[in-house]
């Protein structure tokens, strides 16, 4: 029981983390491989607002909510330079640098060693322990993140992201300064990675750099499209399959010792098959 | 009254030169047809116009106010829109979305806060009756015919409401009851006062709705005039043809 809700909780973070990211990736059309590092400024904030200075658990989360959606402005605003191709290759180079700043601020973050003893959610008196309690936790954070999502996505806001998606400069001549959109859609996902970190971090009560490495981004890419772009239901189910894939190659026998590259593998597999075949994703609605 | 302006416009590309120090007036309430052959430069200059791509050299006076540079996102503050001659649709978004999104609200904090009013929906239904596609307002863009595709653009390019419109070759392609639907449009549009810039091959189109003839060659002012004098003129229809 306990292990159905600790994988319970880690698909609810990486279904957060999924729909943050389909709001730039699938609404908006921007390959944007830069979420690893919010969600560990999320995770590190957070660790180190509560552990270092003492802050309750949802301040800490607004704070580093907030922090990360700072972060999210000035990466947005570099990378509203680059189109494409260019806009994936620097947002990625975003990934790489956010690492090595969890790396090497060794003052703040602990370097290579990582922050130990990340405190569980209190909130008013009530302890958020492992188990249910948590997962009863991220289950609402879930939800308040898909009604966030599916608040933006319907609006006419959304509606503009996708015609930005589909031709961003036949949109501007009907009006729309596009790249404050954009930038306004990046920062309002940046927060809501920040926000996946925040309770990874204090799920886990452990973070080293290596949990907000590129890999983190490029499975996360993987999470949305496989489960579908510009569908909210889709990066549920591409959480729900990316944490639960090991788990199934386990109980089909294979040794808990290949199962961590089999999954890599897999993916990496199942993306090339449906870039042939399905190239909106599993539940997806729209191409890139 | 001069509604816009354009004065010795330039835009090389690579060693193509495209739009050649091209100066055009257009005259407000009239349709003028921007004509001349294939590569002429009619497209790029309208292109130019609407901050497609920056000139490199050339001046705009849009209702009396002389610009030196302008934006595209600036275009309906100048009053004007357009279509594109290469029809460019929102592809996978829903035919009504496409005439919605360019009637709802402007601004990135009030966007998020707002969905389409019934007013907006009022609006996309009567211009979607209009082009004769309301029935087909769930389907996608992309799902279209051709015609229909030419159809909707022009829907929303109506839907903006402008002063000024530009049409990139509307009628290319299309059917004869598709050809009335746009010729009816143009009259209304003139009608209420709007200014139109035609760019059209067909010479029975350009002779029926030209106020105002004005021929490029090679990205450089030709001739101008009223559509029969100029049609008419053994030098324009050698221009067109090629030497
Ligand atoms: N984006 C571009 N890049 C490079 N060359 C271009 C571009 N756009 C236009 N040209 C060139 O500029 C010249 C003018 O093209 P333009 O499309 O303006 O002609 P046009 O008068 O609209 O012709 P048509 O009647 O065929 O539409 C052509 O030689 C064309 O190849
Ligand atoms: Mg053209």
């Amino acid at each position: 029981m306990d292990y159905i809700m600790h994988l319970s909780v880690l698909v609810g973070v990486y279904a957060i983390l999924g729909l943050s990211l389909n709001l730039v990736v699938g609404y908006s059309g921007l390959l944007s491989l830069a979420h690893a590092a919010f969600y560990g400024v999320g995770a590190y904030g957070s660790a180190i607002l509560m552990k270092d200075f003492g802050f309750s658990f949802l301040s800490a989360v607004v704070l580093s909510v907030l922090i990360t959606m700072a972060v999210g402005v000035l990466i947005g605003l570099v990378l509203s330079k680059f189109d494409g191709d260019y806009y994936a290759l620097a947002s990625l180079g975003f990934s790489v640098i956010a690492f090595g700043v969890f790396l090497n601020w060794r003052d703040l973050t602990n370097g290579a060693f990582g922050i130990f003893g990340i405190p569980k959610p209190e909130i008013f008196g009530y302890k958020f322990l492992a188990g249910e309690p948590y997962a009863f936790l991220v289950l609402l954070a879930v939800i308040f993140t898909f009604l966030i999502c599916y608040f933006v996505v319907n609006s006419s806001f959304g509606r503009v992201l996708k015609a930005i998606r589909e031709d961003e400069k036949a949109l501007q001549v009907f009006g729309y300064k596009t790249t404050l959109y954009k930038l306004a859609v990046f920062v309002i996902s940046a927060g809501l990675a920040g926000f996946a970190g925040t309770l990874y971090g204090s799920y886990i009560s452990f973070i080293d750099p290596g949990g907000f490495d590129d890999l983190v981004s490029v499975n996360l890419i993987v999470v949305v499209i496989l489960g579908g772009l510009a569908s909210l239901n889709g990066s549920l189910l591409g959480a729900a399959f990316f944490v639960l894939l090991p788990e199934l190659l386990r109980f089909v026998g294979m040794p808990d010792s290949i199962t961590g590259q089999m999954r890599q593998m897999i993916y990496g597999l199942g993306l090339i098959a449906l870039m042939m075949y399905r190239p909106q994703g599993i539940l997806g609605k729209f191409r890139l | 009254m001069i509604a816009l302006e354009v004065k010795k416009m330039k835009k090389n590309f690579g060693g193509v030169k495209a739009v050649d120090g091209l100066s055009l007036k257009f005259e407000k309430g009239q349709i003028t047809s921007l004509i001349g052959p294939n590569g002429a430069g009619k497209s790029t200059m309208v292109n130019l116009m609407t901050a497609m791509y920056p000139p490199d050299a050339g001046k705009m006076i849009v209702h009396g106010v002389t610009l030196e540079k302008w934006k595209s996102y600036n275009m309906p503050t100048y009053g004007v829109t357009r279509t594109f001659q290469d029809v460019r649709l929102f592809e996978q978004m829903s035919v009504l979305d496409n005439v919605l999104v360019v009637l709802t609200e402007r601004g990135v904090f009030r966007s998020l806060f707002e969905t389409h009013g019934e007013l907006h929906l009022k609006q996309a239904e009567e211009i979607l009756k209009r082009v004769d596609l309301w029935k087909k307002r769930d389907e996608k863009a992309e799902d279209l015919s051709y015609g229909q595709r030419k159809l909707l653009e022009i829907g929303r390019a109506v839907a903006m409401d402008a002063d000024i419109y530009f049409f990139d070759e509307p009628f290319a392609g299309l059917f004869k009851e598709m050809v009335k639907t746009v010729v009816s449009i143009l009259h209304e549009l003139k009608n209420n006062g709007k200014t139109i810039l035609l760019i059209e091959h067909n010479m029975d189109l350009i002779r029926e709705l030209s106020d105002h003839v004005i021929v490029v060659d090679a990205g450089k002012f030709f001739a101008e005039g009223e559509a029969s004098d100029v049609l008419a003129r053994k030098d324009v229809v050698e221009a067109y043809l090629g030497e």
